[in-house]
């Protein structure tokens, strides 16, 4: 279970990577998307948001994702998991490499072993950036 | 007195390891186990209960002739009896087996609800109040086109405000919901005198969740006043399946059938039906026979422990756990203070930390706790808290484990450098 709570978890519920108020510093072209996502049950609310190009036509949808912030309020696994994932978005910076990202993926940069329970707080973060992509293409 | 290691012993979950080897209950270390709120652990007395049920006894009641038949039906009227003494009902046929607290609460509200409740009348419950004494009532008060009210609860104290009962009251209610024992905030409600502050100003009926009473004090549902009360099996060291709700013989007699069909009637046509009489007509197809059984098991090893023994075995790890949490200054407690005022269950916070990490790191120490909103959302949006953590006692904890619970909070605040 010490695995559980390793450092890693830790450092990035206390300090959390890309947390703040959504990035307003537009480019041209460019538009913020945000959205909120939740664990009612637990109380874990927690906002994505996503500095983007807007799409240019029907099947010109944004490639890039040009900043990314989270902001809210939950466990370490959710917090941390967020963090993560922002870290790795800001890494990959194309969308078709991004919206590829799934549960596996979130599970392996936790790099811990999370009971069912537990395994809702670690794709919450995916849950808000899936729903932020769909909002990101449309028009 | 309570000699607690001679009832761990009838316990044999208490005795498991956890977080070992897998698949060796045997390393790991000691369960500690504090979640009884949820659910109660079953000592050998009951587990052997039901086991000679279905080994020697088992059959569908009511309707044999044959030996089995009779054996089953004797057993399964002997449950009734013995529970219903258990809680102070006058007559077996006024408790009603049902499968949990939760079904016994929608019972009343279909049955009895529909047909007393109407367009604008009023229900009023409590801001203190377990879901399944609050949606059922929403439900109902949704589908006649009445309303639901809530007495307010102090958010210091975390006691029932008595002062906006009586002004409540003035509503005219048809039902007053109340539980006696918060399974959040641990405060214990009058309920004697809640029933009194009703019968002087309403003509309204007052049903009582006794979820959290009958396991831990003793009942008597005569002295409370009340007309109805619901309490679940598995809390009280019985199986899960099975509860009772008691309700006053006059207002039973006059209540439609809940469930309907086999078991339930008299006499059926195609052309109609006549429901039998109590309590049969509350007791719609196979009953859970081998559960009552195991829950008569389950009254009687509590009646030879003595309601009054738990009770204040109870209070006094309460009283450790809130002395010993309020040490700890990354720590809140919620509910009353004295403990006088409270039944054996504490929630708190750990500031910095959510409630979920808490039990968590308890977990790692094996120490079983509850963390969420326990089934209370509407209290813990009123003290603005998403969830707490909740540690809660029984006749079989020590005051060792609330030493290992305080010993698991440090550990929490070390692994959360708060």
């Amino acid at each position: 279970m010490d695995d559980l709570y390793r450092e890693q978890i830790i450092d990035h519920y206390k300090n959390p990577r890309n947390f703040g108020p959504p990035p307003l510093k537009l480019r041209k072209g460019e538009r913020v998307v945000a959205v909120k996502e939740a664990n009612a049950s637990c109380g874990d609310l927690f906002e994505i948001s996503l500095r983007l190009q807007k799409p240019k036509a029907k099947n010109q949808k944004p490639k890039a994702i040009a900043a990314v912030r989270f902001r809210g309020v939950g466990c370490a696994i959710s917090t941390a998991a967020f963090s993560l994932l922002t870290e790795k978005i800001k890494q990959l910076k194309a969308v078709n490499k991004i919206e590829k990202l799934n549960q596996k993926d979130m599970l392996e940069m936790l790099a811990i072993n999370l009971s069912p329970t537990r395994i809702k707080c670690a794709t919450l973060p995916l849950r808000a950036l899936k729903k932020a992509l769909r909002l990101g293409d449309s028009g | 007195m309570l000699d607690i290691q001679k009832i761990r012993e009838d316990f044999p979950i208490l005795h498991r390891k956890i977080h070992g080897k897998p698949f060796d209950k045997t390393q790991g270390k000691r369960l500690v186990y504090l979640d009884n709120a949820a659910t109660s652990q079953k000592p050998r007395q009951v587990i052997e209960a039901i086991t000679n049920y279905y080994q020697n006894h088992n059959a569908n009641v009511h309707r044999g002739i044959h030996a089995l038949g009779d054996e089953a039906t004797n057993l399964y009227q002997e449950s009734r009896a013995v529970v219903a003494k258990f809680i102070g009902a006058a007559d077996p046929n006024e408790l009603i087996f049902v499968r949990n607290t939760t079904e016994a609460i929608n019972l009343v509200a279909y049955s009895w609800g529909m047909k007393y409740i109407g367009r604008d009348d009023v229900i009023l419950t409590t801001e203190m109040e377990h879901h399944s004494n609050i949606v059922p009532w929403q439900e109902l008060a949704g589908r006649v086109g009445a309303r639901v009210e809530y007495v307010r609860v102090d958010e210091e104290s975390g006691e029932l405000d008595l002062e906006d009962l009586e002004r409540k009251l003035e509503l005219k209610p048809k039902l007053v919901a109340v539980v006696q024992v918060s399974n959040f905030l641990g405060s214990i409600n009058e309920i004697a005198r809640i029933s009194q502050m009703v019968a002087d100003k309403t003509a309204a009926r007052v049903l009582v969740d006794g979820a959290q009473a009958v396991p831990h004090m003793p009942v008597d549902v005569g002295g409370l006043g009340c007309d109805f009360y619901a309490f679940s099996g598995h809390k009280m060291f019985g199986p899960m399946g099975i509860g009772g709700l008691w309700v006053r013989r006059e207002i039973l007699e006059e209540m439609p059938a809940f469930m309907t069909g086999g078991g339930t009637i008299s006499q059926v046509s195609q052309k109609r039906t006549v429901f039998a009489d109590l309590p049969d007509r509350f007791d719609a197809g196979t009953p859970n026979v081998a559960g009552a059984v195991g829950l008569k098991a389950a009254v009687e090893y509590l009646t030879q422990l003595g309601m009054r023994n738990i009770f204040e075995h109870e209070q006094q790890l309460v009283g450790q756990a809130i002395e010993r949490l309020s040490e700890l200054s990354f720590v809140k407690i919620y509910g009353p203070e004295d403990v006088k005022d409270r039944g054996g269950l504490v929630a708190f916070e750990v500031k910095g930390v959510h409630a979920h990490d808490v039990a968590q790191v308890l977990d790692s120490e094996a120490i079983a706790v509850r963390s969420g909103h326990h089934c209370v959302m509407p209290m813990h949006t009123k003290l603005g808290l998403a969830a707490t953590t909740r540690a809660s006692f029984a006749a079989y904890n020590s005051q060792d484990e609330v030493d290992r619970l305080v010993e698991g909070l440090k550990k929490v605040k070390q692994v959360f450098r708060i």
